[in-house]
């Protein structure tokens, strides 16, 4: 065990492991973060807490898993290298390993372009692969990046992103290696909505026996209407929404309905996708349908480890 | 080159409002050939200035020149009286010219004209995209000939990052991914290997965040004796 | 100053613009205005300068007078000219200056009642904000 967290367990148990995703306020008031932690509770084996995503100021992600902490609920932090050095973020990874936080998602992070402070100065000191290969010495030697060694290293899972529907498509799986060969235990994946394209991807992967070294957890995003549909397919790099998810969501009856219905459908295909050993829900703005979407994919109820 | 764009008109405007007596300097070097503070662009600053001047019915002496390098104190020396017979230069030259003007007259006002800027390449007539931020520790030869600390917004080492899309940056969609770009390059010249190993984090201390830096060449500078020896004959 | 008839200063293109201007002359066109007119080869030659150089000197309004875009005798000449007057339009707003005293026109050789019209919107536009600081005809 390489830290002992509770998606960590899950994932060594073998079993089909669910993360979802808790947004921090944009306030100084822990408030939303008990009362979603609350009523998220047993639905999923660990929460994200991203980290001023999309270079939004908000409740820090550290702060925000201590306070979800308190709620008996496990944390993964992210960690973007936007907004800090290798000072800080490994300062932080000490801060956040002593507070009891075991996952730790490495992220490049968006530019600060995107969000509600454009003016200013960024740091992108490492990206996330580097960040990863830092980490990774930090936990197992204790080691810093400039050389000194520390006393009682963080115990630390980590964890990484990847987007098979970026370009350049060919190079995704390698890039995956380069994350798994810098040290990431576990991967969430960018919003799947082609399935085909996700499951070519999965091939390679499989082709290459990263299943083998990697965690793969499929993400997923569950649409509130048809407009929600196009603005992912078209005003999100990245992403990449089929027209047949657009139209389904402009024809049915109940918008949202169908939305539930479309991402639990997704949810029970993704099981049944070898190497896949997990799926990471991002309900934005509709993080109280978490329990349900879990429940609806019979993936309840959640193992509890002592 | 250097390349740098004109401040915009209304701020200079402000800028000289208190001076009776303006002089406008540019360069004939980097700013010219970027069409920001040659001669012409001199020329058509002091007109416009006037023309203001003639709306407001204000009355302020404004004259223009150029020396050929603004950044080499010998150029700069040639148009010393104008320097000092003027209440504030407005240079037109990227911002080393302005602060040249400013280290040798130290008592005299010198106000930037310019934005400077960027080390730039001309991509076509009239446009001009920054490839170098001057990191110091220059990788490119791993990296296909591609500058990805500049070309990247995000400066990262092992790209591109999941907002890749139509191999364009998701920061501004007019700008190639720098990676993707790296991607192909390597692929064409059989090298993807490099790409394929994690590249470990940069030093960065040779850049501008290890402090101001300062490059020589030893064998160039002179020595007291022969600095004494110039001296003397000048 | 009341007195003071507007100040027009048109630059005109030897191949279609003056041809238009001498055509308008011909059919006995009067303006109430002062235009001094100036020929080009091209108004390709036009430089943002020249069309400064004419405020400075006490123009109310100018105009600039080519080739149509797509049958301009020096091919992109036209073109050319009417990038440097949106250029100096620019320069104009941002002296504060009405960005009206300065356009581009193109017009065809043929077409004589183009330059009497073009003419007129530009005396009307010196008439209207009078010289540049003051002393105006309001």
């Amino acid at each position: 065990m390489k830290a002992g967290s509770n998606l960590e367990k899950v994932f060594e148990s073998g079993m089909f492991a669910v993360t979802a995703e808790i947004g921090p306020p944009q306030s100084a008031n822990p408030e939303p973060l008990t009362h979603h932690a609350k009523m998220l509770k047993g639905s999923a084996d660990a929460f994200n807490l991203t980290d001023n995503q999309t270079a939004v100021v908000r409740l820090s992600s550290i702060a925000s898993a201590v306070i979800i902490m308190r709620e008996g609920v496990e944390p993964v932090i992210q960690m973007t290298c936007r907004d800090r050095n290798r000072i800080a973020l490994q300062s932080d990874l000490l801060g956040a390993a002593a507070l009891g936080v075991k996952n730790v998602l490495c992220l490049t992070g968006d530019h600060q372009i995107f969000g509600n402070e454009k003016g200013a100065k960024n740091v992108f000191d490492f990206d996330s692969i580097v960040e990863l290969q830092v980490f990774d010495q930090l936990r197992t030697e204790g080691k810093q990046v400039g050389g000194e060694v520390l006393k009682d290293p963080p115990r630390t899972y980590l964890g990484c992103a990847e987007n098979p529907f970026a370009t350049p498509y060919e190079w995704r799986v390698t890039r995956l290696a380069k994350k798994v060969a810098a040290g990431a235990d576990f991967c969430q994946t960018q919003a799947i909505f082609d399935m085909d394209m996700f499951e070519k991807w999965m091939d390679e992967i499989r082709e290459r026996g990263l299943d083998k070294k990697i965690h793969v957890l499929a993400g997923v995003i569950p649409m509130k209407s048809a407009g929600a549909a196009r603005y992912m397919k078209n005003k999100v790099p990245g992403m990449i929404v089929p027209n047949h998810i657009v139209d389904r969501m402009k024809n049915a009856k109940d918008a949202k309905e169908e939305g539930i219905k479309l991402c639990v459908e997704q949810i029970e295909h993704l099981k049944t996708v070898k190497g896949v050993h997990g799926v990471h829900i991002m309900a934005v703005a509709w993080e109280e349908m978490v329990p349900k979407i879990v429940e609806m994919s019979g993936l309840l109820p959640r193992p509890i480890f002592d | 080159m250097i390349v740098a764009k004109r401040k915009p008109i209304g701020e200079i405007v402000e800028m000289v409002a208190p001076y009776k007596k303006v002089t406008v300097i540019g360069c004939r070097s980097c700013v010219a050939i970027c069409l920001a503070g040659g001669e012409k662009e001199v020329k058509m600053l002091v007109s416009a200035l006037k023309i203001r001047n003639k709306k407001e019915g204000r009355k302020q002496e404004i004259e223009g020149f150029v020396v050929e390098r603004q950044c080499e104190k010998e150029w700069v020396k040639e148009v010393e009286e104008k320097i000092l017979g003027s209440d504030l230069v407005v240079s037109m030259a990227c911002s080393l010219g302005a602060q040249t003007i400013g280290d040798m007259y130290p008592e005299h006002l010198c106000f930037p004209g310019l934005n400077t800027g960027i080390f730039g390449v001309p991509e076509e007539q009239g446009v001009w995209s920054e490839k170098c931020v001057g990191c110091g520790d220059c990788i490119i030869h791993t990296t296909g000939g591609i500058c990805p600390i500049s070309r990247c917004a995000k400066s990262m080492l092992n790209g591109p990052c999941g907002g890749s899309a139509n191999r364009k940056c998701e920061v501004n969609l007019d700008v190639d991914c720098a990676w993707a770009a790296i991607y192909d390059r390597l692929k064409l010249q059989n090298r993807l290997d490099l790409m394929e190993k994690v590249t470990p984090a940069k030093d960065w201390s040779t850049s501008h965040a290890g402090g101001r830096r300062i490059y020589m060449r030893e064998d160039a500078k002179l020595t007291p004796h022969q600095k004494k020896g110039r001296e003397a004959v000048q | 100053m009341a007195d003071r008839k507007p100040k027009v200063v048109g630059f005109c293109c030897e191949k279609h613009g003056m041809d238009a201007a001498v055509l308008a002359a011909r059919t006995g066109n009067q303006f109430d205005a002062s235009v001094r007119l100036v020929q080009v080869p091209c108004t390709g030659r036009v430089d943002g300068m020249h069309l400064l150089r004419a405020f400075e000197d006490g123009a109310d309004s100018v105009f600039v007078l080519g080739c149509l875009e797509k049958n301009c005798y020096y091919d992109t000449g036209s073109i050319e000219g009417r990038k440097r007057v949106n250029y100096v339009k620019q320069m104009l707003t941002e002296v504060g200056i009405e960005k009206e005293r300065l356009e581009m026109f193109n017009a065809a050789s043929t077409n004589a009642w183009a330059f009497p019209e073009i003419v007129s919107k530009m005396v009307e536009v010196a008439k209207k904000l009078g010289p540049i600081g003051g002393g105006g005809m309001q």
